[in-house]
């Protein structure tokens, strides 16, 4: 459409802009908000990833990943390849909903530096009965109250992000329930860049009447098609309802392919039209044989359409451990088939409302298994002619035309949704008579269609049906024809200045009150624990407890408020045997704020790679004493520092002496002269009596009376000891718990690097 | 009503269509379903459709509200809201936003009026 590539061009850049944003600086929400309505979108569209089929990132050649991100956080393992952030080829869903669009657009952040491209706002369920738009920004339930504002701010956050990150990132909701038309102009004018539209969704689960669905749905069509939207259908929902959710293929197949037929027809391009695919099964159900087939069939049905593959909620229970296997099984099957766009569900769907961190894991597990499973197809055949495999899509297909046919027989679309045609759990042309059943008269919104009359007329632009316009006007796509729209000087589709805004209505209810509340912890930087709304407070412990899981579901409650956690709720229960133990995830929330002016946060020390560690070892040579000195049995923490299979000195090539625990500090030392050792590291854990100060300070007065200090590198360890300590006790380094042998060799390294620049 | 899968016997006449025969029935039979939808679209509006109208003449979504409101309750509809506010805004001499506002605030539909009558059932 040519202006929205003029929107794209110019890309004016006015006073309402917002500074960009600084990967070390917090989103600043308040500075957002302002001149939000004289903000105009920059682009309109959906944005596909860049694909590049052979790209060389690090070591490895990839076949299915796109242009990489500027900045991101690669996956954890990352570092063992030189910190590469492959980004897989298909846009990466993230569905975020918890009610607050404020709290919201930094977890969109969060879920762009992880690699997600596909922002989807779920809309707070009651909407889709209001008639007509809300205004403002009140506060949802499970999900945002769609309005202009909420709309607006959250797309300007998402203009910043995209700049951070270096990728353009799609801001998605839904162009359902009975405004759909209206919603659908106004997500239009916003830069909206996806929406899920089908009327079927709002016929059989929101109960909307059939004939003010589907007149409405042609309209809201033409307009998101008018901006390049991209269109996400509802039939996954069936999947989600059915009680027998693997027996729905069929009517899924039917599904689809209605929204698709209709969407073409309302002037929707097949390219922007996206199945919303769900494989039916999960474990213990043998999935893949049962759901590749399925996916085979439709992919070999709806060429052209693009392929959304959502992943399976419907057995999602609490553990999040188990949510995840079942979604890497739909990650293979989008990898043995294909994915344009690949939707993720956060593990803790079963649970929550989702948390930011498990939208960040939910969308890491997609970029890990699809990274991983980069050119499966490559060196693995689906075989389509397979005799099992071919059956079962074929029967598939066949199924879904007698559905059609049968659909046809009873009196077309609107009878078979009296007669419950749809989301019964049996294989069509099975029936268990479960269905959901409307009626044509009945509904939300029933009798609210008029016919147009033969004046009917509607000077805007990308209007669809009849449109009885004054001669020499055509529908503003042919450049001969006046556009509708000149009859009016101008609609906002074509001139974005037209459109008008509305600040908040409620005067309560709106997001300068929310913000209020949480404005001394922003200004002044305190630090409270949050899973969805800043300052919420939510913590979650993890508890194993040697009790029947009633009562550990008790006594876990019980230990939360010993904690002084407030309203703790269970979260997650699973028996690890009946009598023996149960595991238990407890939430509560955590009344605490820390001011981080307060803490006494020491330097962090800066550590050389093992590349560059091994690679002085061998130039070098280096030696070292290991003992646990004094009277002190505990072998464990040298042995982890020196050991090679604990990734201690050994394995980067330093020649390690350990003489074993109680050793005299003395005896140490000797050693040390002995084997022209380059340092001398010594344990001690048993802290009473400040004995570990005592024999480190002991360790330094021996070596230099000795006339040693010079030769050796002193580094005392152990659970309490801390470098300060280790510094004021006359030794060169002290580490505590946690340290790595990595950790102990770099500062050897640095610390001879250093000596030998001085001439020390 | 319940029915026992039934698929074998009733498959008979897909039988001998090859696969792109198969999809190509499928998609013959997806159009005959939507085919009377989208007529039904194309010839009806609803209260939804004609504030999106509104909308897109520059009107702020509660004065779309009001007009559309009273448009609907004199039965007209089905000429279109938008038309009812072009109407008007030519007849006054004034921008659709004005002629808007004005309808929104109970004024002026007496020129509607002398254009389309009161329908019947209003």
């Amino acid at each position: 459409m040519p202006e929205n590539d003029e929107l794209a061009t110019t890309g004016q850049r006015a006073a309402h802009e917002a500074p960009p944003l600084s990967p070390d600086e917090k989103l600043d929400v308040v500075g957002l908000l302002k001149d939000i309505e004289h903000y105009r979108p920059r682009r309109k569209g959906w944005h596909w990833r860049e694909q590049v089929p052979h790209q060389r990132i690090g070591p490895f050649e990839y076949r299915q990943t796109s242009q990489p991100l500027e900045r991101s956080v690669p996956l954890p393992s990352a570092h063992y390849f030189g910190d590469i952030d492959p980004q897989p080829d298909c846009c990466v869903t993230t569905e975020i909903a918890s009610g607050r669009f404020e709290d919201d657009i930094r977890r969109m952040r969060m879920a762009a530096w992880h690699g997600a491209d596909h922002m989807m706002v779920i809309r707070t369920a009651g909407q889709s009965h209001m008639d007509g738009l809300l205004e403002g920004t009140p506060e949802g339930v499970g999900g945002i109250a769609v309005t202009r504002k909420q709309v607006r701010a959250t797309r300007k956050a998402l203009d910043l992000v995209e700049d951070e990150v270096g990728r353009p990132v799609n801001f998605h909701s839904y162009v359902s329930g009975v405004a759909g038309p209206e919603i659908a102009v106004m997500f239009a004018e916003e830069g909206v860049n996806g929406a899920h539209q089908d009327p079927q969704y709002n016929v059989l689960y929101r109960n909307i009447n059939m004939y003010r669905s589907f007149v409405d749905a042609a309209v809201a069509k033409k307009v998101m098609a008018s901006v390049g939207m991209a269109q996400i259908d509802g039939a996954h929902n069936a999947n989600a309802t059915a009680r027998e959710a693997w027996k729905v293929m069929p009517e899924l197949l039917v599904q689809h392919a209605i929204n698709c037929a209709y969407s073409v027809a309302a002037g929707m391009p097949k390219g922007d039209i996206c199945l919303s695919t769900v494989p039916p099964d999960a474990p213990p159900a043998p999935k893949i044989r049962l759901d590749l087939p399925y996916a085979m069939a439709l992919r070999d049905l709806f060429k052209g359409y693009k392929m959304r593959a959502q992943q399976n909620t419907r057995y999602i229970e609490s553990c999040g451990r188990e949510a995840t296997v079942t979604h890497v099984l739909d990650l293979l099957i989008s990898r043995l088939t294909s994915a344009d766009i690949q939707s993720t569900i956060t593990p803790d769907e079963g649970r929550n409302v989702p948390w930011h961190y498990n939208n960040v894991h939910a969308v890491n597990t997609a970029r890990q298994a699809l990274v991983g499973m980069d050119g499966l197809l490559d060196i693995v055949t689906v075989d389509p002619e397979n005799p099992e495999l071919k059956a079962q899509v074929r029967e598939l297909k066949e199924r879904a035309v007698l559905f059609l046919e049968h659909m046809i027989a009873d009196g077309g679309y609107f009878a078979s949704v009296e007669q419950a045609y749809f989301v019964d759990s049996g294989l069509y042309p099975e029936t268990n008579d479960d269905g959901i059943a409307r009626k044509a008269d009945g509904g939300v919104a029933a009798g609210t269609i008029v016919e147009r009359a033969d004046d009917y007329l509607a000077p805007v632009c990308h209007h669809f049906g009849a449109n009885h316009l004054p001669e020499g006007y055509g529908d503003g796509e042919s450049a001969e024809d006046h556009k509708p729209c000149d009859l009016i000087g101008g609609c906002t589709l074509c001139d974005g200045e037209k459109v008008p805004f509305i600040d908040e209505l409620d005067p309560e209810d709106n997001v300068n009150v929310r913000l209020e509340r949480t404005r001394e912890l922003r200004e002044k930087g305190l630090i409270k624990p949050e899973v969805e709304w800043a300052a919420d407070g939510w913590v979650v412990v993890t508890l194993m407890l040697p009790a029947t899981e009633r009562v550990a579901e008790f006594a876990a409650l019980e230990f939360g408020r010993a904690m002084n956690l407030q309203d703790c709720v269970v979260i997650h229960k699973q028996v690890l045997h009946p009598a023996e133990g149960t595991l238990i995830e407890l939430k509560g929330r955590l009344d605490v704020t820390v001011d981080p002016a307060t803490l006494v946060i020491p330097e962090k020390p800066e550590v050389l790679s093992p590349d560059e560690v091994r690679a002085w070892v061998t130039d070098h040579g280096l030696k070292v004493i290991g003992a646990t000195v004094g009277s002190d049995e505990h072998s464990v923490g040298m042995q982890e520092i020196l050991d090679i299979k604990h990734g201690g000195l050994e394995a980067f090539g330093v020649e390690c002496y350990y003489l074993g625990t109680s050793v005299p500090i003395e005896k140490a030392i000797d050693a040390a002269i002995e084997h022209a050792a380059d340092a001398i590291l010594i344990s001690t854990i048993i802290t009473h009596g400040d004995v570990h100060r005592l024999n480190m300070q002991k360790l330094n007065d021996l070596c230099v009376e000795k006339g040693a200090r010079d030769r050796f590198v002193l580094v005392g360890g152990g659970t309490q000891v801390t470098n300060e300590d280790a510094l004021e006790c006359g030794m060169d380094a002290g580490f505590g718990r946690g340290t790595k042998g990595i950790d102990v060799g770099s500062f050897i390294v640095k610390e001879l690097r250093r000596r030998e620049a001085t001439g020390a | 009503m319940a029915r026992e899968d039934t698929y074998l016997e009733w498959r008979g006449h897909l039988a001998g269509l090859d696969d792109e025969a198969l999809e190509a029935r499928f998609w013959t039979l997806v159009n005959e379903i939507t085919d009377p939808l989208i007529e039904l679209a194309r010839t009806h509006t609803s209260a939804s459709i004609e504030r999106s109208v509104l909308m897109r003449m520059g009107v702020d979504s509660r004065t779309c509200m009001a007009v559309v409101t009273e448009v609907d309750n004199r039965g007209l509809l089905g000429h279109g809201a938008g038309h009812v506010v072009l109407h008007c805004a030519t007849e006054w001499g004034v921008d659709v936003r004005a002629a808007a506002a004005r309808l929104a605030a109970g004024e002026g539909w007496e020129t509607v009026a002398a254009r389309w009558g009161v329908a019947s059932d209003a």
